[in-house]
């Protein structure tokens, strides 16, 4: 029994709830508190919501809860993917980023605004789409171009990661300027990852990565454990390595680029939160992968929360603005770090 | 004979992507036996002990393994029948002790498992075998480089195979470890019946605790057999390229002596 692990996640499904409250019934549209719990109490109870005022039960029901519910599955799909690739390269500085799942994503939707894909499916727009299909298809071709004899040397990953994702930032940029005309602002709106355009068809994306994905990787909780002795001591200890690597990835690029698509680039929270919750809990996976998806979900939570009432600055700024600074505390602060 | 082999290798060739270090090596295992691998520096020994662990494929030749294929058994099957101690690597996740050692069980446990009683009890007794039981709670980042290598060694014991690979276990220990660990190794070899391959790179130690001494050269073994008749002054000067004296131990065990400059000069 891990008694930290425990107490933590007490704290956080306290925080969890708290938030979630809080993100129901404030926002910017003028409503009480006091209102928008009528209508949270009648949706839940199944009365009649006619008499309490139609544009606030919309406001509830189809903007603040199904915003809140992505913010914490991309968190948690976010906070998992960086946990798997942080043992996949025995690195506590890895993160979803590093195979090019981010650049894939942003060259996919890129592409949808810039040439103008019109096209809908199962009620996601392209841009979502693309995002989706250019995240996994980068992911793929970093792949398949680190293999060396029937084996994915963690080295060549990581910088293969870079090469190709710089390629495709490149032609992402390629793409921005020569059909930015009025565009522009759309696709930086989108690189720098923002949840306003929350609502049910994402979230129908977005769940089954969440609940299955998350709950898949669970079961690689001691693969994961045993892999962070390193590819020869795994296979010392009866794991076959290059097989578990290649279902690892696979669902840590699922999990990234469907929190990738739903929300565009949400940076540091796949780094920041696998590395403090391991801080707290210590490396044994199977505690590290239910609380930080759990600390992702809440985080994410929160920031979403902060950016809806700061005038819907992307999300992605905040992360960023606090994972930063928190980052270099840590840095300056432990040791460990100076290899 | 033949039916008491239980790890084999027949014309191993092995090496890396440009570089063959083995080139042709014939070494039979029989069960319960203890021997020690010896030789320079880039003799191939660890390469031997990663082709005889299956984690190095053969580039020709074959490792046997019970009469089949090393490589047509699954992988948590081979790591129930072989333990590896590899050479000291660094770690960066802080595991507790406990947690590192209990890893040794790893084979013997279904995706879905957890560890058991019984398995905290393998682990506790491996521990116990290399005085590491103090440590449980210790972070294995904060260990020294002597109490990691013993902690590894443990957690070799957990898997609880019946054949064990060591590339250098007694490397970054003290006087009192290395005997220690190596009177470990030899009970465990007597009165367990484990079978035992071990990199040494102490030749004294090597003369004093093994019966069984493969002395590898430039990837090939160049001779086999007792103390006795492999670690003796030509054959040292031969391979090694140094210049040694060789005389026995009180038990009869060959033992060697570097010439100090002060009787190299007066011999001259």
């Amino acid at each position: 029994m891990n008694s930290r692990a425990a107490v933590l996640t007490v704290i956080l499904l306290l925080a969890a709830v708290f938030v979630a409250a809080l993100s129901a019934t404030h926002g910017t549209s003028g409503m009480s508190a006091r209102q928008a719990l009528h209508v949270i109490w009648a949706l839940a109870s199944g009365q009649q919501v006619d008499d309490l005022g139609s544009q606030d039960v919309t406001i509830v029901r189809d903007i603040r809860l199904p915003r809140l519910l992505l913010a914490m599955m991309v968190g948690a799909c976010l906070a998992i993917a960086g946990v798997v690739m942080q043992a996949f390269f025995q690195n506590p500085m890895a993160a979803p980023s590093i195979i090019g799942v981010s650049a894939g994503g942003a060259l996919g939707a890129t592409a949808a605004i810039m040439l103008g894909f019109q096209f809908w499916l199962w009620r996601l727009s392209s841009v979502t789409v693309s995002a989706f299909v250019g995240a996994l298809g980068v992911t793929a071709i970093v792949y398949l171009l680190s293999r060396r004899g029937g084996r994915t040397p963690v080295g060549v990953l990581l910088l293969t990661g870079i090469a190709v994702g710089a390629m495709a930032s490149a032609m992402s940029s390629l793409l921005l300027i020569t059909y930015g005309h009025g565009q522009m602002d759309r696709v930086v709106y989108w690189m720098l990852g923002s949840l306003a355009a929350a609502d049910w068809a994402r979230v129908q994306m977005i769940w089954p990565f969440a609940l299955f994905g998350c709950a898949f990787v669970y079961l690689y909780g001691r693969d994961l454990n045993v892999l962070l002795l390193g590819d020869e001591q795994a296979h010392y200890l009866g794991l076959n390595v290059e097989q578990v690597k290649l279902v690892l990835i696979t669902l840590s690029s699922l999990l990234a680029a469907a929190a990738v698509a739903v929300s565009g680039i949400i940076g540091f929270v796949g780094l920041i939160v696998p590395h403090i919750t391991r801080l707290i809990v210590g490396p044994d996976h199977r505690w590290l992968l239910p609380t930080a998806g759990l600390a992702g979900a809440v985080l994410l939570a929160f920031a979403d929360l902060g950016a809806r009432l700061c005038h819907e600055i992307p999300i992605g700024i905040i992360t960023a603005m606090l994972g930063g600074p928190f980052f270099l505390y840590l840095i300056h602060k432990r040791r460990a770090y100076d290899l | 004979m033949t039916e008491d082999t239980v790890l084999e290798t027949r014309h191993l060739v092995a090496g890396y992507e440009r570089r063959e270090v083995l080139h042709g090596v014939d070494l039979r295992v029989a069960h319960g036996e203890m021997i020690a691998l010896i030789g320079p520096n880039g003799s191939g020994k660890s390469t031997l002990i990663r082709a005889l662990s299956g984690v190095l494929p053969p580039m020709t030749g074959e490792v046997i393994l019970h009469g089949r294929p090393l490589a047509s058994y699954p992988r948590s099957h081979i790591a129930r029948q072989i333990a590896v101690v590899p050479q000291m690597s660094s770690i960066l996740f802080a595991f507790s002790a406990l947690e590192f050692v209990l890893m040794g069980r790893t084979p013997h446990l279904g995706r879905l498992r957890s560890e058991s009683a019984h398995d905290r009890r393998v682990a506790a007794d491996a521990m116990r075998d290399t005085d590491t039981t103090h440590l449980g709670d210790r972070p294995v980042t904060e260990l020294s480089g002597g109490e990691l290598q013993r902690l590894i060694i443990a957690r070799s014991l957990a898997q609880q195979a019946p054949i064990m690979l060591l590339d250098e276990p007694t490397a970054f220990l003290d006087i009192n470890h290395q005997v220690q660990i190596l009177r470990l190794l030899n009970s465990l070899n007597t009165e367990q019946d484990k079978t035992i391959v071990a990199v040494s790179h102490d030749l004294n130690l090597t003369a004093a605790f093994f019966d069984n001494i493969v002395l590898l050269s430039d990837g090939r073994i160049v001779a086999q057999g007792p103390p006795q008749e492999i670690i003796t002054a030509e054959r040292i000067e031969q391979v090694y390229g140094a210049e040694v004296l060789v005389d026995r131990t009180p038990s009869g065990r060959p033992r060697i002596t570097v010439p100090s400059p002060a009787t190299r000069r007066q011999q001259r």
